[in-house]
């Protein structure tokens, strides 16, 4: 019995290296491509960081043991994130994301000394021979979300749960107003800042506040499931964030934005594995599967699932721009005129309401 | 218009009710003389505490049970540090506070994403029929009532009864306590267990409560807005109590102002619980140097009875 | 009772150096429990954590660049917590300096002068003090607790840099990202070891500390700080000026803090971020009593703190550690660390407990 384990672990063992011989390549033969990711957040918070690393996790599926992923979590915006990043290029990663935009300048500064690794900076917009820049076009998902807000809202009023006036919050906040007014024109977007990105709480409480101000769909740029549990219990409907949160109220999510970012990080290994990794910028939406939809809620009726999806195949086959003109601001001016489509950097940039969002941009 | 009012009173007493638990808990344990600036490490740790036990029994009284638990246990390392080992108060509530949030993390780790459906209404018969008043002062949950009664109990017990007593006495002189005869050590250490249990608590209501979930430092800096709360009572539970509901109360009127589409930027109207907060304050303690003597004289210091 | 504390007739001198490191071995001890536990090396965890951050220049030089701010408030704090009083807002305090000394950076943004550098530390310092002049200020005139003061203001500090970086402060080719504009070279600290990060503010750091020192030891203020910490009643029959230490221990904490902000954004960040600190003003407070309130002991203490810091991401990255467990060894070295300084004013004795005369000892927050 001992004897045949040992045969068979030499066979396994022989197979094993026939394999790797086979899938070529130095790096297959070699260690293992080390890649590591740089978290802003807990990988608990159920958002952001964990959505980054449902990414991660899912390279070590797809590769198995030719990578070997490490991650640092709860890395401030400061000082320590160029020290960790550094950290993480000095100790062999080949590839290095970088997840959150305050990392740009600390992604670039130590990039310039280790021009031999890759770097992966998320939402940022300054790139370098070895560091490319990705994102997701999350305005297309609320541009879905808001064509189902429009037709559910009883109240005409639309809640939503926003953290600081950025132009990425202030782009999703617009493409809902848009999408929702395109189909209910008497829709007005409330928006709450609770000045956090994750707060549950605090969350909570701007959920309920609006709900106690007749709006009866809420949606969300923060990060924790609250304002869906509030909306469940409340008996109003929402729209998750960053995942699928229909375990947090199955009654009141309508459907939810999926931040996937799990194709790109693949794809980007794979580059780095066949040696034909280059600096892009890589803006993914629906067409790439950067952003998906979570499953509609049953209780949407069958036009209303048929209308968002025509828009949602619409947006990856082009046919349909959520920034489509006219848009008009606030105040009735025309931003984009009609039969035009805004810029990509009119969206990177936005710091304006169109036309049907309550208040006024706090800064 | 009533109902309106009816909501957003509802809407600040969930906001409120985590405070005036660990406000008040944290104003027994200054009461004996001891600083615990380790709030917010209990806090935590009582979230997860009772969320776990929440998810894994579905059992509200065993899960509020465990949150006072977990939060009390995390007060005994701290007791036993500062009280025993003589070690300094305010480091070592600032340690608890860096390690509660590590281990809560801990954990929690597998309870991410887990959800629960929320502490069960309490609603007292024909009473929470009662328009206006019905849901808001009987229909709510059990912890929204024990904080009501912790704010009394405590009222009650430390101006009433010779254990309470005993407590400010170990907080006032605690030499003067220890040559009457009481175990200074031993009162301040049941002390700054109850507050320990009662930071719990606060963290059981937003994880079983106000938001019935599980996500790390989900409980985001409430343990220190709760000890700024001791301070702004003057060491007196029912103006913890009262401090607490300005607090909460404000922070719920700015997200309404905002949601009326005030024109004042989110930021400036976001500061108005804590600036209110110091202006309050101000107000009460204006020209009042009786206040001074509302402190325990012994706050923070260490005491050891040699012989 | 067994095991009981029996106060030394002095403090020990010896213990003074030998109590940390007691509290080092108990922590390794106990760590090592802890990582046996979880199912990791215990030998390579500990590596991870003290020996691998410090094992380059490099290292060495992130270490001193992360525990500059924290020894920069650490001194200043443990000036006011010897006259007891409590700035716990060192944070908020710390916030404004980095606001002050951006604006300046940003105003003057093409100028390049060598007082340009001078001046953005300095307008640090005024923003952190104006911000404990409040707390000062309240406490003097209407007597206002000072703990509850001082942390109110850093939740605003907070919201007012949120306000103008996502506003007035953010750069203008920046896509109205919420950041400023990277400063120009002449607003950058310089480096004082080549190819690492290590800046002079560390210098700046040392300098206060040993000012702090001299004040304590030798000036009469410092005499004046220790003894209405100690004894408050005999410091007003002395005829101390309670006011007058309050504003002085106030100022000088909230200009230290105010100052490491400055640094901080001209130093290692190079520019304005929405959230400068990773909260080196609460962290600070630990470092001061760390370091017993001396500035010598400070300056240990902070490069300590900063040890475990970096430690946790080094146990990140080479052990797969999640960052909880930084938190929880974390604290687990305060604790030893607190509870061994008992080991310095007291013996531990085993025997049951004599009953003789009673003679009650105080010890103040000392």
């Amino acid at each position: 019995m001992k004897r045949f384990n040992k045969l068979a672990s030499l066979t396994a063992v022989a197979l094993a290296t026939a394999t790797m011989a086979m899938s070529g390549g130095a790096q297959a033969q070699s260690d293992p491509l080390k890649v590591g990711f740089v978290y802003v957040g807990p990988i608990g918070d159920h958002g952001w960081s964990y959505e980054h690393n449902q990414g991660r996790l899912a390279l070590e599926k797809e590769f198995g043991d030719k990578v070997q992923t490490t991650f640092v979590e709860k890395v401030p915006e400061g000082a320590d994130a160029q020290r960790v990043i550094n950290q993480l290029a000095t100790s062999g990663h080949d590839l290095i994301f970088t997840t959150s935009f305050g990392y740009m300048n600390p992604t670039l500064r130590v990039a310039k000394n280790h021009p031999d690794v890759h770097f992966e900076h998320a939402t940022g917009f300054k790139r370098d021979k070895n560091v490319a820049t990705y994102s997701g076009r999350f305005y297309e998902g609320r541009h879905v979300a808001g064509l189902i807000a429009g037709k559910m809202t009883k109240t005409n009023t639309i809640g939503y749960v926003a953290s600081f006036p950025i132009p990425e919050v202030i782009r999703g906040i617009n493409a809902v107003a848009i999408a929702a007014r395109s189909v209910n024109p008497d829709v007005k977007i409330k928006v709450v800042w609770v000045s956090s990105w994750f707060d549950p709480g605090k969350e909570a409480d701007a959920a309920k506040t609006m709900i106690d101000q007749g709006v009866d769909i809420i949606m969300q740029h923060t990060d924790s499931p609250a304002p869906i549990q509030v909306a469940e219990s409340r008996g109003v409907w929402a729209v998750g964030q960053a995942s699928n949160m229909s375990a947090f109220g199955s009654k009141a999510h309508l459907t939810a934005i999926i931040d996937n970012w799990s194709p790109y990080y693949v794809a980007r290994t794979k580059a780095v594995l066949d040696k034909t990794w280059d600096s892009t910028d890589t803006w993914g939406g629906f067409k790439s599967g950067m952003v998906q939809m979570a499953p509609y809620n049953e209780a949407i009726p069958a036009d209303v699932v048929a209308l968002a999806e025509t828009a949602r195949k619409g947006i990856i086959d082009g046919s349909v721009h959520p920034f489509a003109g006219p848009i008009k601001d606030q105040s009735g001016k025309i931003v984009v005129p009609a039969g035009e489509v805004a810029s990509d950097g009119m969206l990177l940039g936005m710091d304006f309401y169109v036309e049907g969002v309550d208040g006024k941009i706090p800064n | 218009m009533i109902d309106f009012v009816v909501l957003v009173l509802l809407t600040i007493i969930t906001a409120s009710t985590p405070l005036v638990f660990a406000a008040i808990g944290e104003i027994v344990v200054e009461k004996a003389g001891v600083l615990n600036l380790g709030v917010e490490g209990m806090m935590i740790v009582g979230a997860i505490g009772a969320f776990a036990v929440a998810v894994t029994t579905g059992d509200a009284t065993l899960a509020i049970l465990a949150g006072a638990l977990s939060g009390l246990v995390l007060a005994f390392i701290f007791g036993f540090l500062t009280l025993y080992l003589l070690s300094n108060q305010v480091a070592t509530g600032l340690a608890l506070t860096l390690f509660g949030i590590g281990f809560s993390a801990l954990l929690g780790n597998g309870f991410v994403g887990q959800t629960y459906g929320g502490l069960p209404h309490l609603d007292i018969p024909i009473l929470s029929d009662l328009p206006i008043v019905g849901q808001l002062i009987f229909g709510q949950d059990i912890l929204v009532y024990l904080s009501v009664v912790s704010a009394i109990g405590v009222t009650w017990f430390l101006g009433r009864t010779r254990w309470g007593l005993a407590v400010r006495a170990v907080g006032e002189n605690h030499d003067a306590a220890h040559s009457i005869g009481f175990s200074v050590a031993l009162i301040r250490m049941g002390a700054v267990l109850f507050g320990g249990a009662m930071a719990g608590l606060g963290g059981a209501y937003l994880s079983l409560a106000h938001t019935p979930l599980w996500v790390e430092n989900m409980t985001a800096g409430r343990g220190w807005i709760a000890l700024a709360l001791v301070v702004f009572a003057s060491w007196k539970p029912w103006r913890a109590f009262f401090g607490a509901y300005l607090f909460g109360g404000i922070t719920i009127i700015q997200l309404h102002a905002q949601g009326f589409g005030l024109d004042v930027p989110s930021q400036i109207l976001s500061m108005l619980p804590y600036l209110a907060t110091i202006v309050v304050l101000v107000l009460i303690s204006r020209d009042d140097s009786r206040l001074r003597l509302s402190a325990p004289a012994c706050l923070g210091r260490s005491f050891h009875a040699s012989g | 009772m067994l095991i009981r504390l029996e106060p030394r007739a002095e403090a020990s001198r010896a213990m003074v150096y030998q109590s940390p490191l007691i509290a080092v071995v108990l922590t390794l001890i106990a760590g090592m429990i802890m990582f046996r536990i979880m199912g990791t090396d215990p030998l390579q965890a500990v590596h991870a954590f003290f020996i691998e951050p410090i094992s380059t220049l490099d290292g060495v030089a992130e270490l001193l660049v992360k525990a500059t701010p924290l020894i920069l408030i650490g001194v200043g704090l443990s000036l006011g917590f010897q006259a007891n009083i409590w700035n716990i807002g060192a944070e908020g305090q710390l916030t404004l300096g980095a606001i002050f000394g951006g604006v300046v950076a940003l105003a003057f943004f093409d100028v390049e002068s060598v007082f340009l550098l001078p001046a953005m530390l300095i307008a640090g310092i005024i923003g952190g003090m104006l911000w404990a002049a409040v707390p000062a200020f309240l406490k003097a005139r209407y007597n206002t607790n000072e703990i509850l003061t001082s942390l109110m203001l850093v939740y605003v500090s907070f919201l007012l840099l949120s306000f103008l970086i996502t506003g007035p402060l953010r750069d203008p080719d920046g896509f109205n990202f919420p950041e400023s504009r990277l400063f120009h070279d002449s607003a950058v600290l310089p480096i004082i070891l080549e190819g690492t990060r290590l800046h002079i503010g560390f210098l700046v750091a040392l300098l206060f500390a040993v000012l702090a020192w001299l004040m304590i030891v030798k000036h009469i203020i410092g005499f004046q700080i220790k003894v209405i910490g100690m004894a408050p009643a005999a410091a007003s029959f002395a005829g101390f000026k309670e006011k007058k230490l309050i504003w002085l221990t106030l100022l000088i904490s909230g200009g230290a803090a105010g100052l490491a902000g400055a640094i901080e954004v001209s130093g290692p960040i190079g520019q304005v971020i929405p959230v400068v600190s990773p909260g080196y003003g609460f962290t600070a407070i630990i470092v001061a009593f760390l370091g017993r309130l001396n500035p010598v002991g400070v300056i240990l203490a902070g490069i300590l703190m900063a040890l475990t810091y970096l430690g946790g991401d080094s146990a990140q990255i080479t052990m797969n550690l999640p960052n909880a467990v930084t938190g929880v060894f974390q604290g687990m070295l305060l604790f030893f660390l607190l509870a061994s300084d008992v080991l310095i004013r007291y013996r531990i004795r085993l025997g049951a407990l004599r009953v003789r005369e009673v003679t009650p000892r105080q010890e103040g927050v000392t």
